[in-house]
């Protein structure tokens, strides 16, 4: 492994990789749901996992949301790691009272005695001009509810290092995959550390993109002076985007890539838009109560003396996910994260 | 009505109950009986604020408990399984601390009595049972030491989508599982007839290829030689069995709930049928089993066991509050730290 630390991957592929190495790790993880098995799941994820670890640790199940994730209750309780697939985030819908009502709460309402160790894959976000309910954006509901904590990687390394995190904790984890981005290479460092410590104190290759291996909270993707844009999944690259034309102008904007959903990362934020006192945050869900406005909150609460100008939010907007024709309209864009910071870099107070 | 012997003939070590065995059972649901009509005078007294009856079901409940085996067997519960509690052998204060709103659940320890915890979404743990019991198929443990997971719902619970999704799902894996059906004949003001298409519960087992057997519930020796049976099928690979036990709740739904909306004391008197305890007196007198002394200290242990368990849960306090936020997760999030920081000054002012 030392000798070709530094891969070249898709997230697809980090995703894979993680998987097969985790169910190396613990003999204790099982992978299911539908099509994961001899096909590898319609995004490929679990590809060849069954081939190599058997028909028992990676299965195919009938086709029903609700009993994959109930399963994973019984699972659980039965001393498995289980790592269920919903094939898209859309589907989550039929499970939600197996997420909220039973994987949320066991382990309180079991008084500790019934951890949930359930690392909920779900391909999520739009971008890939997907039927309905194919591309949904579903991290407020689920950050939301007391008992689950959410992730949401926008790189290939962080899919590796992140997925492998989530499997070892003992508590269930949504881990919302931004397939968008699943085809995006990226260097992965594969060079891995016992299980839920940090990595070594290893420099990596890119330095933007990683924070040295902490995989609990929030990180730096881009150094800036004047804004924070803040976002998370597959905005995050779009993010580096804008950032790279707003630099032409000589605006230096800082990106800081959340990560972790649930719990959010307050005092990167604090220290981030501390720094360039303003903030927009970016999001492809809804706007009304979404993420971003928890976001939002937290700056203010944080940054409230510092700031110069209220926290601006682009997001999604308040209509069911469109078709993929208008796809590219309700996704934040260039040019929509472009007025955005406009509107924070322009604003007079009143 | 008599059970209908559709399995195949696996239970090897089947044996005739002894007469300890048959007093034990009378014992038992003497017990339950007791404890079921004090819990209601306990709410009526304000010693706790609600309370689930199942008077008339305790041949079902605990015919069906005492087949558990408690080393390797699993029940999934819903919130009127008082008497399985019991057959079970359960600490009931800990049972009964649900009903005084102590916590969520109940406060006896799951893993070591193999009760799941109390929920009141009723279909919601029949899933569970299925994830529990394929675990038990994926563990590796010999023969012998693999559990079945029994789970019990009502004729209500059995509209509920999860239960379709978990008799499938059992039934393509070859899980384990015994789907423990008492239909009492009314899910809360609505009665089997409008509640229940297809003429019964277990006569939808068949659309899955699940043996299934009706079982009179009122017969303790019946519903405990039918839950045996279905026991000794699964242990012996064959997948999963339906047991639906004919019953009738012969009180309210809760100690909410006012029956006389929507049925009479005349119906109730027709419908109920022969008192479950009543008849296994009369049989244990009849086969010169049991004699009026045994009934009186049957009667007379069952009346101290109920004031005990009064007793312990007039004793139970509630519980501090930082259990609120420290049972949540296994690993607790900044932010949940942080507000059970805040309640500790607010609240407690320390």
């Amino acid at each position: 492994m030392e000798a070709e630390p530094v891969l070249q991957l898709s997230m697809q592929q980090a995703l894979n990789r993680a998987l097969d190495e985790i169910l190396a790790d613990n003999p204790k993880t099982v992978i299911f749901g539908e099509d994961c098995g001899r096909l590898g799941g319609v995004f490929r994820i679990t590809d060849g996992l069954q081939a190599k670890h058997g028909e028992e640790r990676v299965f195919d199940t009938p086709l029903a949301e609700s009993a994959i994730l109930g399963m994973s209750v019984g699972l659980a309780m039965a001393g498995f790691h289980p790592i269920p697939e919903v094939q898209f985030d859309g589907f989550a819908y039929p499970a939600i009272n197996q997420i909220v009502c039973q994987i949320a709460r066991m382990n309180y309402r079991s008084r500790g005695t019934l951890p949930m160790p359930i690392t909920l894959r779900v391909p999520s976000f739009g971008g890939i001009r997907a039927p309905e309910h194919h591309g949904e954006s579903l991290e407020a509901l689920f950050a939301h509810v007391p008992g689950l904590k959410v992730v949401s990687p926008s790189s290939p390394h962080d899919a590796y290092h992140l997925l492998k995190y989530a499997a070892t904790r003992p508590d269930p984890v949504i881990f919302m995959e931004p397939k968008s981005r699943y085809w995006q290479k990226g260097p992965v460092d594969v060079r891995t550390a016992a299980p839920g410590q940090a990595l070594q104190d290893q420099a990596l290759p890119d330095a933007g993109m990683d924070d040295g291996g902490r995989l609990t909270g929030a990180r730096v993707a881009r150094e800036g002076r004047h804004l924070t844009l803040v976002a998370w999944g597959a905005m995050v690259a779009r993010c580096l985007q804008v950032a790279e034309l707003a630099s032409e102008d000589g605006i230096d904007v800082e990106v800081l890539d959340l990560r972790w959903l649930k719990p959010i990362d307050a005092e990167a934020l604090a220290k981030s838009v501390g720094k360039t006192r303003r903030a927009v945050v970016v999001h492809e869900a809804p706007l009304t109560s979404g993420l971003g406005a928890e976001v939002a909150q937290l700056i203010t609460q944080h940054c409230f003396q510092t700031l110069k100008a209220p926290v601006e939010r682009v997001t999604g907007f308040d209509v069911p996910y469109p078709s993929g024709d208008l796809e590219d309209e309700y996704i934040p864009n260039i040019d929509r994260i472009l007025f955005g910071i406009q509107r924070v870099l322009e604003y007079r107070r009143g | 009505m008599t059970t209908k012997p559709v399995l195949g003939a696996v239970d090897e070590d089947a044996a005739p109950l002894t007469h300890e065995q048959l007093r034990e059972l009378y014992s038992l649901m003497a017990s339950v009986r007791h404890l079921d009509t004090a819990a209601v005078a306990w709410q009526r007294q304000g010693i706790i604020p609600g309370y689930a009856p199942q008077l008339g079901q305790e041949a079902a409940q605990v015919g069906s408990g005492y087949a558990v085996d408690r080393t390797r067997d699993f029940v999934f519960p819903t919130y009127r399984e008082m008497g399985v509690a019991r057959a079970m052998g359960l600490d009931m204060v800990g049972y009964m601390s649900t009903h005084k709103a102590t916590w969520h659940g109940g406060m006896y320890n799951p893993l070591e009595s193999r009760f799941a915890p109390i929920q009141a979404v009723v279909a919601g743990s029949v899933l569970h049972a299925v994830g529990w019991a394929h675990g038990q198929t994926l563990s590796g443990k010999p023969d012998g030491e693999r559990g079945v997971a029994m789970t019990y719902f009502g004729d209500g619970a059995s509209s509920q989508g999860d239960v379709h999704e978990a008799m499938n799902f059992a039934a393509v894996m070859k899980a384990p599982v015994v789907f423990f059906i008492q239909n009492n004949g009314w899910a809360i003001s609505v009665p089997t007839e409008r509640q229940v298409a297809g003429g019964s519960v277990a006569a939808r087992a068949a659309g899955y290829g699940i043996p299934s057997l009706q079982v009179d519930g009122n017969d303790v020796v019946a519903v405990y030689e039918a839950t045996r049976s279905a026991f000794a099928h699964c242990r012996a690979g064959n997948g999963p069995v339906v047991i639906e036990a004919m019953t009738y709740r012969r009180g309210p739904h809760s100690t909410a709930d006012d029956p006389g909306r929507y049925r009479t004391l005349e119906e109730e008197r027709l419908s109920a049928g022969e008192d479950p305890l009543e008849r296994f007196k009369q049989r244990l007198l009849d086969d010169g089993i049991a004699d009026d002394a045994f009934f009186a200290l049957a009667q007379q242990r069952a009346q101290e066991e109920e004031e005990a368990i009064r007793g312990g849960i007039e004793a139970l306090a509630p519980r501090p509050g930082a259990e609120m936020f420290s049972l949540v997760f296994q690993e607790p999030t900044p932010t949940l730290q942080s507000q059970a920081t805040a309640w500790r000054k607010e609240s407690e002012h320390v």
